[in-house]
């Protein structure tokens, strides 16, 4: 069956069919990851006074991923260029490109940043035993400073005792006075060497940091899993389009391919959209 | 498999854009690029920067800046890389909805907190 409309306008919309699908079907992601944003308005407005985590993520390597996703939005629209001027190996180049983009992407946030989350532990101390950790948390100090207070005591579980957990706590936690503190630092701190004990009683609650471990957690983990799945998807169309298939496409109709690339491409854009948004949320602010 | 020729296949038109209009756009999405990546640079440093000092602790000076900057970026990306800024009225038409729907559910999680008696 001939799919019609692939390259000419149909004369009501006075667009080619799979721009109009295409556009339709972004309208469905910006609802889809609109009710997440707004799910994550939500959560941290109602996040009570020092328990929306901030600092946690590695800056350096999300403005890495940043760069890396941004670049592909060049490269994908240099992919379509060079195929509307007819120039395949260039297409093909550009398309590769890209291709190791949005797999770079993948590799750094799923085998480098979340499995370094899921390696962090942190405990919440039940507020009749803040007086207790003090030395960790400094709240006098956040108090004298103006500051929200800390409720977390983190780092990496040393040990499970029976009673207790040992903490190799963060660099925060380990000096909570320092002013030096008192706000996010631009490079990730490894946990320090100074081992606090927790006791299992003091504790609200203890997880590593995955989902349950906050909100922020699990929001975060929600937004950038369907977004990484979103990228997944960009690159698998991508391969598909350096396929004999579409080689063949381009001998027989070069404007059907490029318009199969304009379309991709625009899921692609909106992919790189996403996380323009993604990253402050929860990097920076 | 071989590399198809280079040259323009038989029988097809290049389509509503043509090469000189394609070639005189790359310019501008390679300077885009270049923004997007300035712009990415100037929120993580700006992050860093306590505005609250400045303008004061009544809002979170510094959430609102990364969004100006991401909301920046966002339409530079919308309007150059996803030609929206000559689309046709049907892709508008569904946008505009989109917006309203989009505003809808952040109005409700904003809504959800508040209380005309705590003001």
């Amino acid at each position: 069956m001939e799919i019609p409309y692939t390259i000419t306008a149909r004369p009501d919309t006075g667009l080619w069919n799979a721009k109009v699908g295409i556009w339709l079907f972004l309208a469905s992601e910006v609802m889809l990851f609109g009710g997440l944003f707004s799910g994550y308005v939500f959560l941290r407005l109602g996040a009570d006074s020092g328990y929306w985590p901030h600092g946690l993520l590695n800056v350096p390597v999300g403005t890495m991923n940043t760069a890396i996703l941004i670049s592909s939005s060049v490269t994908v629209v240099f992919a379509w260029a060079a195929l509307k001027m007819r120039q395949f190996t260039r297409y093909r180049i550009y398309m590769a490109l890209t291709i190791f983009c949005g797999i770079l992407f993948l590799i750094v946030k799923l085998a480098y940043e979340w499995p370094q989350k899921f390696d962090h532990f942190g405990v919440y101390i039940k507020p009749s035993a803040l007086e207790k950790y003090e030395p960790y948390l400094g709240n006098q100090h956040l108090a004298q400073e103006g500051l929200p207070p800390r409720y977390e005591i983190s780092g990496h579980l040393h040990e499970e005792e029976k009673d207790s957990y040992r903490i190799a706590v963060d660099a925060v936690n380990a000096d909570p006075d320092n002013r030096d503190n008192d706000r996010p630092h631009f490079w990730y701190r490894q946990p320090t060497e100074k081992i606090a004990i927790v006791d299992k009683e003091d504790v609200e609650h203890a997880s590593m940091f995955v989902p349950r471990h906050s909100s922020y957690f699990a929001i975060y983990f929600t937004i950038t899993g369907l977004h990484g799945l979103h990228v997944l998807a960009g690159v698998l169309v991508f391969i598909y389009y350096m396929l004999p298939v579409s080689t063949r496409l381009y001998r027989e109709n070069p404007e059907h391919l490029a318009n199969r690339v304009e379309v991709a491409g625009l899921f692609w854009h909106f992919v790189d959209l996403v996380w323009i948004f993604v990253f402050p949320i929860f990097y920076l602010l | 498999m071989s590399t198809p020729n280079e040259t323009k296949p038989a029988g097809h038109d290049v389509g509503h854009d043509t090469h000189e209009d394609v070639s005189k756009h790359v310019k501008l999405y390679l300077t885009v690029g270049g923004t997007l990546l300035l712009c990415t640079g100037l929120t993580v440093a700006l992050s860093f920067v306590n505005f609250n000092e400045w303008f004061g602790q009544g809002r979170n000076w510094n959430i609102i800046i990364a969004m100006i900057l991401a909301t920046f970026k966002a339409g530079l990306v919308a309007a150059i890389f996803m030609h929206l800024l000559h689309e046709k009225w049907t892709i508008y038409r569904f946008l505009l909805l989109t917006v309203f729907f989009v505003a809808g559910l952040f109005a409700l999680s904003v809504l959800a907190f508040s209380d005309h008696i705590h003001q």
